[in-house]
């Protein structure tokens, strides 16, 4: 131990800011420890990169030609696929929310940050600041492995860009369902297990693989007024620039805009809530 | 000048637990206060309450003169809290959990940095500072934690169970660490199940049961209720037991010369005489009894609770004579508060 007794005395001068702009920094700084954490969880580089590029690759090869058939003449699987996987591995990738915060506080970090004179809103704001970016990246990586399996924005960069946008919109509502299993399980393993499952049916049950009329009659009245099938045929059309037939755009992207907004105004305020009596 | 901390009459319950059932204590500015207690007597509940992370269910706290309640920011930015488990970020290195705080604190990026470099060197910790958290000891867990409680040079520190499964050594390290705090001026509130760490650090020592507070006192006042060491001699046979009664009878000045008939076993009040004992052993040599064991007791916890309330303190193992309490219990698990 050195014996420099400067601890206490040292007095530099900063301050904390106020309002708007000390929940911003706040934010930004919980957001930049989140992201560290990225590159440094094996798992979740699995999870954000290997994993989708493995699914277009085993989709493609492995169903593609069998599923393919069921498609419309002209369509290629590759073009069905990528859209529909984005959603599944955004909607999927948002379980890391989940583990993450039972994690940060099952060891006590999220008690650390709450015995400091930070915004109380900054914590969540962060992670999910944190996870957009990491969803965007996914969705990035998506559209790199679409185009060498085939897929195309045909629609033009800007419908391309648009696309991934609303796919991030959507994952980033999930996250805030998210953050409520991660803060009221009480462990990480926990938080895998519940934020996982229900994903399965979720996703699966969509037109995300394959579509919905190949399906038995009961199981497509769920299928096609699952969000997951909604997002995942605006994605489509956004990456062709073309509606499906009888659909207009109105008629395609207002359901979605509604999901997105109705999850995010339900699961954000409750998960704030839960966060400040935690 | 009023005590820095000041609490009155705190309740906090968790189902029909009574973790607080009316506690009230204060805490003079640039003092240390040892809150003593078994597992699950309220401690950490205490502490949590004092830190803002837990609101209580009745009664009052003061820090610093500002309501935990009502004034939860303002108390935040004068504490430091180092828990009983690290609270660093074990995926960021050292160095980025102390600069992660300073900017949390409002501070530049290069006012972080410096600070965090202060902090490192005087805790020891340069080496390692670019070394991910997951890779640090126990001692050196312990120390970047309490290095992030002070970037924000707090006025009063609350240590929960600081040395709790630390080794010897990191032990010692962590009190002279925390001896220099308080030299600077920090206030400090330690919970401690460790008489002997409530003994070096505290000034006074308020102990605690069952969410209230049983005692409160220095060091010195609680041992004298407890009575000090004693000298523990065992005998084959009650006849040896009943002869070295006899012979150690002018010894025991204060009268404190205990038999105990079932296990052959006498107990003599040394305190902090060990001289004594030396020559209480060879009284006995010379009066030809040859003792089968013997061994110098210190008082514990336990026997402090014993002494205070008639009742143990619940942590079933009963520790050696003179062991070192840090080394047995590093697997125990505090059952109280864990609800965050």
């Amino acid at each position: 131990m050195s014996d420099t007794a400067t601890v206490s005395t040292e007095t530099a001068t900063y301050r904390r800011p106020s309002g708007l702009n000390a929940i911003y920094q706040d934010s930004r700084v919980i957001a930049w420890r989140n992201l560290v954490h990225l590159p440094r969880t094996p798992q979740l580089v699995i999870f954000t990169l290997i994993q989708p590029i493995m699914f277009v690759l085993l989709f493609t090869y492995v169903f593609g030609g069998a599923i393919g058939k069921a498609l419309p003449p002209g369509v290629s699987y590759a073009q069905f696929l990528i859209p529909g996987i984005m959603v599944q591995t955004l909607v999927f990738g948002t379980s890391a929310t989940a583990v993450g915060l039972a994690e940060d506080l099952q060891n006590g970090i999220i008690d650390r940050f709450r015995s400091l004179p930070i915004s109380r809103s900054a914590v969540l704001n962060g992670r999910i600041l944190a996870d957009m970016i990491r969803l965007t990246a996914v969705a990035t990586v998506l559209v790199v492995i679409g185009y060498v399996v085939g897929f195309r924005f045909q629609g033009g960069l800007g419908l391309g860009l648009l696309m991934i946008l609303v796919a991030v919109a959507f994952g980033t509502s999930m996250c805030w369902i998210m953050t409520n299993i991660g803060m009221r399980v009480k462990d990480a393993e926990t938080a895998q297990t519940a934020g996982f499952v229900w994903l399965f049916p979720l996703t699966f049950i969509s037109s995300v693989f394959t579509p919905v009329y190949t399906m038995p009659a009961w199981l497509q009245v769920f299928a096609r007024n699952n969000p997951v099938t909604l997002v995942a045929n605006l994605l489509r059309a956004l990456s062709v620039g073309e509606v499906l037939p009888g659909s207009t755009w109105v008629s395609m992207s207002l359901p979605v805009f509604l999901w997105i907004v109705g999850i995010t105004a339900v699961a954000a305020p409750l998960a704030v809530n839960r966060y400040r009596q935690a | 000048m009023p005590p820095i901390i000041e609490v009155e009459n705190l309740h906090k319950s968790f189902g029909d637990t009574h973790a607080l059932a009316g506690v009230s204590f204060q805490v003079e500015r640039g003092s240390v206060l040892g809150l003593l207690g078994p597992n699950g007597a309220g401690k950490t509940t205490a502490v949590r309450v004092l830190a803002t992370l837990l609101a209580p269910d009745q009664g009052t706290a003061r820090v610093g003169g500002l309501d935990v309640s009502t004034q939860a920011n303002a108390v935040r930015s004068i504490i430091g809290l180092t828990g009983q488990y690290a609270a660093v970020d074990e995926k960021l290195t050292g160095a980025e959990n102390l600069r992660m705080v300073g900017r949390l604190l409002g501070m530049s990026s290069s006012q972080a940095r410096s600070r965090a470099t202060v902090l490192l060197e005087r805790f020891d910790l340069s080496d390692a500072a670019d070394r991910q958290v997951t890779t640090y000891s126990g001692g050196m867990r312990r120390r970047v934690d309490l290095a992030v409680s002070l970037v924000g040079s707090p006025e009063v520190l609350f240590l929960d169970e600081p040395t709790t499964g630390l080794d010897p050594a990191s032990r010692s390290e962590l009190w002279a660490i925390t001896r220099e705090l308080v030299a600077d001026g920090t206030t400090v509130l330690l919970t401690t199940q460790y008489l002997d760490e409530a003994d070096e650090l505290a000034d006074r020592i308020v102990v605690i049961d069952h969410g209230q507070v049983i005692e409160e006192g220095t060091a010195d006042e609680l041992k004298d209720r407890t009575g000090g060491r004693s000298l523990e001699i065992e005998f084959e046979t009650s006849a040896e037991l009943a002869a070295a009664a006899s012979v150690l009878q002018p010894f025991s000045a204060k009268g404190e010369l205990q038999q105990n008939e079932q296990d052959c076993l006498l107990s003599l009040s040394v305190d902090s005489d060990t001289a004594l004992a030396v020559r209480a052993i060879a009284a006995l040599t010379d009066a030809g009894l040859s003792p089968a064991d013997f061994r110098l007791h210190r008082p514990s916890l336990d026997d402090v609770f014993m002494a205070l309330t008639g009742h143990g303190t619940e942590t079933e193992e009963q520790e050696g004579p003179d062991s070192i309490p840090g080394n047995a219990k590093s697997g125990d698990t505090n059952t109280e508060a864990m609800n965050s």
